[in-house]
């Protein structure tokens, strides 16, 4: 079956090495993030470690340091990076119109969590 | 596909089938070949244009504008090709109108023509931003011959334009222009020129180049409106105010797929006209085809894959589809002398490594992305020989492990399976290869240096320079250390990342020495081996470039931690903490009534006195800081800093005023050194107090500057810490009144700002300088405090705008408001999202 998409924002919206978050109601949010490089990715805005806001973090080639306790995380798989261990959801996106979409059942899931 | 045999033939026996076409363009007349090749005898074929001419080669357009090629040059199909081959060629007048019950279509002069199969090729329509004065005389856009008819006047008659787009036809266009005598300003809306087709290192060189061939560009620019003088085009203004003299705009921001009349006919559209793999659209007879389909979710603004659709197109009508699969594109930039190649993805990814190659002196920037032994990504700057080799690689998704070593350097070395071990090919370096290009050492020099105990690299860069400069020779004089001393090589002084061989030290000199302007600046020159850093390097190289030109150097905000990027500590939940500032920690009942009111109106969870003599306000969400900070700022109230790397807090005691011990007025000069040094940016935060007199209430024995009354005076100290590892500071100095304590405390910040290593304290600094290196700093040269306190003074004109009151006006609003919201209400009949726009 093919997602079913919900349109977030422009991709104006995030400058290329930043991030924007969108909150879901009754679940966790989402961080967006725009790298230097052009991609786009999803990923539930909470580190593995403890929680953090990755979306504040520092945004770097794939991947983003923590705010809080600077762990490497991959935008791609939402892996922890080295040596560190534990792994953050990601949510599946697209880019359509110019405009950044996710994917409505993951998001739905992450309600339902 | 089945679905086109489904037609019934509706025409006279022996007559042929008819082929209508929209579009006199790239796609139409290429599609209209390749059916020709297949079955030359089958369809009447009738070509609507609305352009008024024959089909040209529209990518041409620059070389024309540019004055490099004339209109005949670059025609396709002359007259004679469409006579010859039976084409009747309808120009100068578009279709309006699609009736697919009929099968026909119409003109705007009324012309009616049937149809067996219709083929729409509409190309695309150039995006116009929708801005007060886009329609004035003046405005035009870069897609057909009449626009760069339109250039070309205004080139003659008039001397600035303003080219708003730094893409691919934007540039062109600006470079177009700017070959025709005119004054250009590119106006572009992200932070890198082609940020679609080039990463951040390639779009530094190219901005780099344009500058310098006299084109001003500004990114990160937002256009608000083009202003009107005398009902022409007098202007553009941007969203931050400035405003630019121009008499011609040209709009190159994007392109749109053109399916509105495929649309109001009825057919499938969604960004583009829908089309399937033979290129037939939700009609069946009807076909799409070029700029104005989405194919499997795809559009495209290049020909290349408009070819692989012609050829798919005319297959499928010929009943021996091959259908088409979607294309990998490339891009070059058609600017002369430019040299750019970029293809395939180099956004990166999971398993995804860089290969970087950087020639600071011959301007050479190549980047290819391998993932699973395959290349899927390149961007090549100054030196595009090898594109179309990594295209190749990268369309055939070769498997390139074996290669892998010297894939960087080009098919000429890596084709070759001259694999030699790196290290033996080393050795077999004569003494007189060169190894350091920029300082001309040779290989013998370098061997002489080690034998005559360099053993490590920095030793080997301080005795003979080489791989000083630009480092991009590190590789070859670490190798010679190896093969000449084993495993007795010497870890070199720490660099300051893994993403480069240069340490603090280093980097800082070439800042100053090399005038270094920015960060991709930077690691072009000093040949970083990643695209964009890191977290370790990205926020020093940001700080360095900060130190070194003040007032001239642009804060980037993505190298800055979250704390600093915000203005406010970031907490364990997310949430972050606000301190205002207190001068010397003095405050009164506006402030402390501003506080209050701050703490119940946002629901702030705790209030704490800090051990600095300030009052933190915590569990404010990052969207109430700017409403937070307004209500601060209104009691006068501006940023305490207490998340920076830079000045924190000055603590002081009551002193001479009030207690019976004070010997100075510790607090009145605690407010003064407080007020010269806020809003400083330092290499690590940075604290002082004032003492009244030696019992030293304020503490400022264990702060990086403090200062102890005396009857005769002001004892100055440094170097104090308190945290992890304790340490009381040293006495640098005496002096006898406050001016001098000031001069020399703003002296001292200064050394600690142009020397410490970003993210050193003054405690560790002074240990690994020694207390005499400072002292020698400052005293040994008469001149030293006061040429290092005016060096401070300058920079801090323009350090002392309030964050705070800057974000309160609205600056980076996007810093502090999500980009989406979405509500999952549980209606009747299951889950369902709603959007809502971005607060
Ligand atoms: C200045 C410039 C430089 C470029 N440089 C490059 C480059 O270096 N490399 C590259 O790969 N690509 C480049 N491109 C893009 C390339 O030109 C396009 O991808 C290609 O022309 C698209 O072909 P098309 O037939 O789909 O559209 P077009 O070539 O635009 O043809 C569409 C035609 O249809 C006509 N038309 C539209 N509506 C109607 C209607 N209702 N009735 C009748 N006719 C209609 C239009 O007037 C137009 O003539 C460049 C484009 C421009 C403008
Ligand atoms: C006879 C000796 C002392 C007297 C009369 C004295 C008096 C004072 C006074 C009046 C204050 C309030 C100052 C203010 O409002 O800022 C104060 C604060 C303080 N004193 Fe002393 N003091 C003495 C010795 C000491 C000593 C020996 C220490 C410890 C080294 C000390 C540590 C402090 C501290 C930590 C503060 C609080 C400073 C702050 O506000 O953070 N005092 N003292
Ligand atoms: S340091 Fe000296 S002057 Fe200041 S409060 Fe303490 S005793 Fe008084
Ligand atoms: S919460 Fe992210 S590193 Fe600790």
């Amino acid at each position: 079956m093919s997602a079913d998409w919900v349109s977030v924002c422009g991709v104006d919206a995030i400058e290329p090495g930043m991030a924007g978050t969108v909150p879901v109601d009754g679940a966790d949010e989402i961080a967006i993030f725009h790298t230097s490089g052009g991609a786009f990715y999803a990923l539930v805005n909470k580190c593995p470690h403890k929680g953090g806001p990755l979306s504040q973090g520092i945004v770097h080639g794939d991947s983003v340091s923590c705010p809080l306790h600077n762990w490497r995380i991959s935008l791609l798989s939402g892996q922890a990076l080295g040596e560190d261990k534990g792994c953050t959801p990601t949510i599946p996106l697209k880019i359509e119109a110019g405009q950044v979409w996710l994917d409505r059942a993951a998001i739905l899931a992450r309600a339902g969590a | 596909m089945n679905r086109q045999t489904s037609i019934p033939a509706l025409r006279h026996a022996d007559a042929k089938e008819r082929l209508v076409v929209i579009g006199n363009g790239m796609a139409g007349c290429r599609a209209v070949e390749e059916i020709l090749a297949l079955e030359p005898d089958r369809w009447a074929i009738t070509i609507f244009g609305a352009e008024p001419r024959v089909n040209y080669n529209r990518i041409m357009l620059s070389p024309v504008l540019a004055g490099e090629k004339s209109f005949d040059e670059i025609v396709i199909n002359s007259a004679e090709w469409y006579s010859d081959n039976g084409i009747t060629l309808v120009s100068g007048d578009p279709v309006v109108h699609i009736d697919r019950a009929a099968q026909q279509v119409v003109s705007r002069a009324g012309r009616i023509e049937s149809y067996d199969r219709l083929l729409i090729a509409t190309g695309s329509d150039p995006f116009v931003i929708p801005v007060p004065g886009k329609d004035l005389p003046g405005v035009v856009t870069f897609r057909d011959l009449d626009d760069v008819e339109t250039m070309l006047a205004a080139a003659e008659a008039s001397s600035k334009a303003v080219v708003i787009g730094g893409g691919l036809l934007g540039l062109e266009a600006a470079h177009g222009l700017s070959l025709r005598g005119m004054t250009v300003t590119v106006v572009h809306l992200m932070p890198t020129l082609m940020e679609r087709q080039l990463d951040e290192a390639a779009g530094y060189l190219l901005k780099s180049e344009l500058e310098a061939r006299g084109m001003t560009i500004l990114t990160g620019a937002d256009t608000a409106e083009i202003v009107e003088i005398d009902g022409h085009v007098g202007g553009v203004r941007l969203k931050d105010g400035t405003e630019i003299p121009a008499d011609l705009v040209v709009m190159a921001v994007g392109i749109r797929p053109n399916g509105a009349l495929a649309k109001a006919g009825g057919l499938e559209v969604e960004r583009g006209i829908i089309v399937d793999d033979d290129m037939v659209t939700s009609d069946p007879a009807i076909l799409a085809v070029g700029e104005c389909v989405q194919h499997r979710g795809a559009c495209y603004g290049l020909v290349a894959p408009i070819w692989e659709m012609c050829r798919a197109l005319a297959a499928g009508l010929a009943a021996q589809p091959k259908g088409y699969s979607g294309s990998v594109t490339s891009t070059k930039l058609k600017v002369s002398g430019v040299d750019l190649f970029s293809a395939g993805d180099f956004s990166g990814g999971e398993g995804c490594e860089d290969i970087v190659m950087r020639d600071a002196a011959r301007g050479i920037y190549k980047r290819v992305v391998v993932r699973d032994d395959k290349v899927i990504g390149v961007v090549l700057y100054g030196d595009t020989q090898d594109g179309n080799w990594y295209f190749d690689l990268l369309r055939q998704q070769q498997d390139v492990s074996d290669i892998r070593e010297a894939l960087i350097f080009g098919q000429a070395f890596a084709a070759g399976g001259a694999l030699a071990d790196p290290n033996a090919a080393v050795a077999a370096l004569s003494d007189d290869a060169e190894i350091c290009g920029c300082n001309g050492v040779s290989k013998g020099k370098v061997v002489a240096c080690i034998n005559g105990g360099a053993a490590s690299l920095d030793a080997v860069r301080a005795g003979c320079k080489a791989s000083a400069s630009c480092g991009s020779c590190t590789d070859l004089v670490e190798r010679l250390l190896a093969l000449t001393l084993g495993d007795a090589v010497e870890e070199s002084a720490k660099t300051i990342c893994g993403c480069t061989s240069f340490g603090h030290d280093d980097v800082r000199r070439a800042i100053v020495e090399r005038g270094f302007r920015s960060i991709p600046e930077v690691m072009q020159e000093l040949h970083w081996s990643t695209p964009d850093g890191c977290s370790k390097c990205r926020p020093a190289l940001n700080y360095y470039l900060l130190c070194a030109w003040p007032g001239e150097y642009v804060d980037d905000q993505k190298s800055r931690f979250v704390n600093e990027r915000l203005h406010a500590n970031i907490q364990k939940d997310g949430t972050y903490s606000v301190v205002p500032r207190m001068w010397g920690g003095i405050t009164n009942p506006r402030e402390l009534r501003a506080i209050a009111d701050v703490v119940e109106r946002y629901d702030a969870r705790m209030v704490k006195v800090t051990g600095g003599q300030r009052l933190d306000i915590f569990g404010i969400r990052k969207e109430d800081l700017p409403a937070v900070w307004a209500d601060l700022n209104a009691a006068g109230m501006v940023s305490g800093h207490a998340y920076g790397k830079s000045l924190r807090t000055v603590k002081t005691c009551v002193g001479s005023e009030w207690c019976r011990f004070g010997t100075q007025d510790s607090t009145g000069l605690g407010v003064k050194l407080e007020q010269m040094s806020w809003g400083s940016w330092m290499p690590h935060k940075f604290k002082m107090a004032v003492s009244g007199c030696p019992r030293n209430c304020a503490e400022a024995t264990i702060k990086d500057f403090g200062v102890v009354c005396v009857d005769s005076g002001y004892e100055l100290h440094i170097g104090g810490n308190g945290g992890i590892k304790v340490r009381a500071t040293d006495l640098l100095t005496r002096v006898a009144t406050e001016e001098e304590a000031l001069e020399h405390c703003a002296a001292f910040v200064q050394l600690y700002r142009e020397d410490a290593w970003y993210l050193e304290r003054t405690a560790p600094w002074l240990e690994r300088k020694g207390l005499a290196w400072i002292k020698a700093q400052l005293y040994d040269d008469p001149g030293a405090v006061k040429a290092l306190a005016s060096r401070f003074l300058y920079s801090q004109q323009f350090m002392q705008d309030d964050p705070w009151a800057q974000r309160a006006a609205g600056d980076r609003a996007d810093l502090h408001s999500h980009v989406g919201r979405i509500t999952a209400g549980p209606p009747p009949g299951g889950a369902r999202l709603a959007m809502e726009p971005a607060e």
